[in-house]
């Protein structure tokens, strides 16, 4: 095996394990502080958490389907390591395919099997209206996510990361396709199940998706959710903030550093918004989104024409 | 190394072929196919087609998630949600599959293929976009609409409670406050 592989294999899920670890942590301070108590208790409530769901025995209901449970609950986590295996750091990346940002939609659809299979597996009610819940809300998600995704692959002509980070060089594509990085941020949280999108989650059934999870299955969803969520955050750095650009550091610090801020907001915003029924979203999805990311597609396809390339 | 791992691709779709018919589950079934699929996905990129591979494995995995939601929309009582058998007229079906299989197999040897005569293009992404967006955009253009009917056509017929159900009868009656259409008791996200 070459350097590069061996990297990967070792490496990339440890950085994505830490990063997760980090992100619940600061979540963990934030749900401390909404809850009045102070941050600093709040930092440490994810490693007890994990701590206890290590030691706590596994349940579970007769006629569960436990071979798909266990292969969805592991699944999420491996989503988000094959995610990141494609973003550049720098000139440097761990697979240089050249259609990353359709590896990346290859994956974030892999989500939409996991979370029904989670929910199917369970052999639970509530388990099932959660997958049932993620998969009408991934038909509203998914057709703006796949148009917002196709906004850098027009700018840089090319659906190879590498060249959409480096078609940036002058201008971030953040800047001239605001539209489509927020319909993406809206995905991330949406195929994470996140914040006014975790409905599969929801406390209104139980917990839907996780009512039935217990002990190591249930630590390997709520990490691999939080991997989900940063994998969807480092990818919006080579797709909109210009991947590894940035003064004194190295690229592949930058990367992380803009990885972080994109995670802080995705963080920070979760307690702003109500949750959003799937149902309701359909119809703001189709009837508003849509439109609205194909007008950015349209100005974006105008601009390349008349420029001659990016900006 | 390739030659294992093509054939290892080559006998994981045909084992996940075969599960969708020994498992007794419509979930396991479902899934099984979809890993069968993603093993045609991972050969065709092995092939250095990859758009299409990835193409394929992104589509086939969201195909049978859909699926699975069709399943609970149009099965009534639900036994998609029962362990059941997944085969039907068992006897003709293996007939049918045995003899579909040999005659595929055998014309694999029997047809003289051409020799190759051009040469790939350097990026087959992009002559494969050139081919959909240029001499080939009257095909394309024909068979979108088609697809799209079907669907739109093959829910109307399956599904007889659809919004005309939901409007109930005489759905030229206003609303209270004057509007023209009938009052739609499931409304959606903005509010219409």
């Amino acid at each position: 095996m070459s350097d590069t592989s061996i990297a990967a294999v070792l490496l990339l899920p440890l950085g994505v394990v830490a990063l997760a670890g980090v992100a619940a942590s600061a979540n963990g301070a934030l749900d401390a502080r909404s809850k009045g108590a102070p941050m600093r208790s709040g930092f440490a409530a994810p490693l007890w958490d994990a701590a206890r769901l290590l030691r706590q025995q596994r349940r579970t209901i007769p006629g569960a389907d436990s071979l798909l449970w266990r292969i969805a609950g592991a699944g999420l986590g491996i989503a988000a390591v094959l995610k990141v295996l494609v973003i550049p750091f720098g000139g440097f990346t761990f697979a240089d395919l050249p259609v990353g940002l359709v590896w990346f939609n290859a994956m974030d659809v892999l989500l939409w099997a996991l979370w029904w299979l989670l929910g199917w597996g369970a052999n639970s009610t509530w388990s099932l209206v959660g997958g049932y819940r993620f998969l009408a809300q991934a038909l509203s998600y998914e057709i703006p996510l796949m148009f917002a995704l196709t906004a850098p692959a027009i700018g840089a002509g090319s659906l190879r990361l590498l060249d959409v980070q480096a078609a940036q060089q002058h201008l971030w594509f953040i800047v001239w396709m605001p539209v489509a990085f927020m319909v993406f941020a809206a995905s991330v949280v949406a195929f994470s199940s996140w914040g006014p999108f975790h409905t599969a989650l929801g406390e209104d059934i139980g917990g839907g998706v996780l009512s039935e999870l217990s002990g190591i299955d249930r630590l390997l969803v709520l990490g691999g959710r939080y991997a989900v969520l940063v994998a969807g955050a480092a990818f919006s750095v080579p797709l909109f903030l210009g991947g590894g650009a940035g003064p004194l550091l190295p690229a592949s610090v930058w990367v992380v550093v803009k990885t972080c801020l994109v995670l802080a907001a995705l963080l920070g915003l979760r307690r702003l918004f109500p949750m959003v029924r799937p149902d309701r979203l359909a119809e703001i999805a189709w009837v508003i989104v849509v439109p609205v990311v194909l007008v950015q597609l349209a100005v974006v396809a105008v601009v390349v024409g008349v420029n001659g390339g990016a900006l | 190394m390739t030659f294992i791992l093509f054939g290892f691709f080559a006998v994981l779709a045909i084992a996940g072929g075969i599960a969708v018919f020994v498992v007794n589950s419509m979930a396991r079934a479902t899934y099984a196919l979809a890993v069968s699929f993603v093993a045609v996905g991972a050969m065709i990129v092995m092939l250095h087609l990859d758009y299409i591979g990835v193409i394929t494995i992104l589509m086939m995995i969201m195909e049978m998630a859909i699926m699975a939601v069709f399943m609970v929309m149009f099965m009534g009582m639900n036994p998609a949600l029962m362990p059941m058998d997944m085969t039907h007229d068992k006897r003709r079906s293996a007939v049918l599959a045995v003899v579909v299989f040999i005659a595929l197999a055998v014309a694999i040897f029997v047809i003289p293929w051409p020799a190759r005569t051009g040469s790939p293009a350097a990026d087959l992404t992009q002559s494969l976009g050139d081919a959909i967006m240029g001499s080939k955009m009257l095909v394309m253009l024909t068979i979108s609409p088609v697809l799209f009917a079907t669907i739109v056509a093959g829910l109307v017929l399956a599904n007889p409670r659809g919004r005309y159900d939901r409007y109930g009868d005489d759905l030229d009656r206003e609303t209270s406050d004057g509007n023209a259409d009938p009052e739609d008791p499931i409304r959606g996200g903005i509010g219409r």
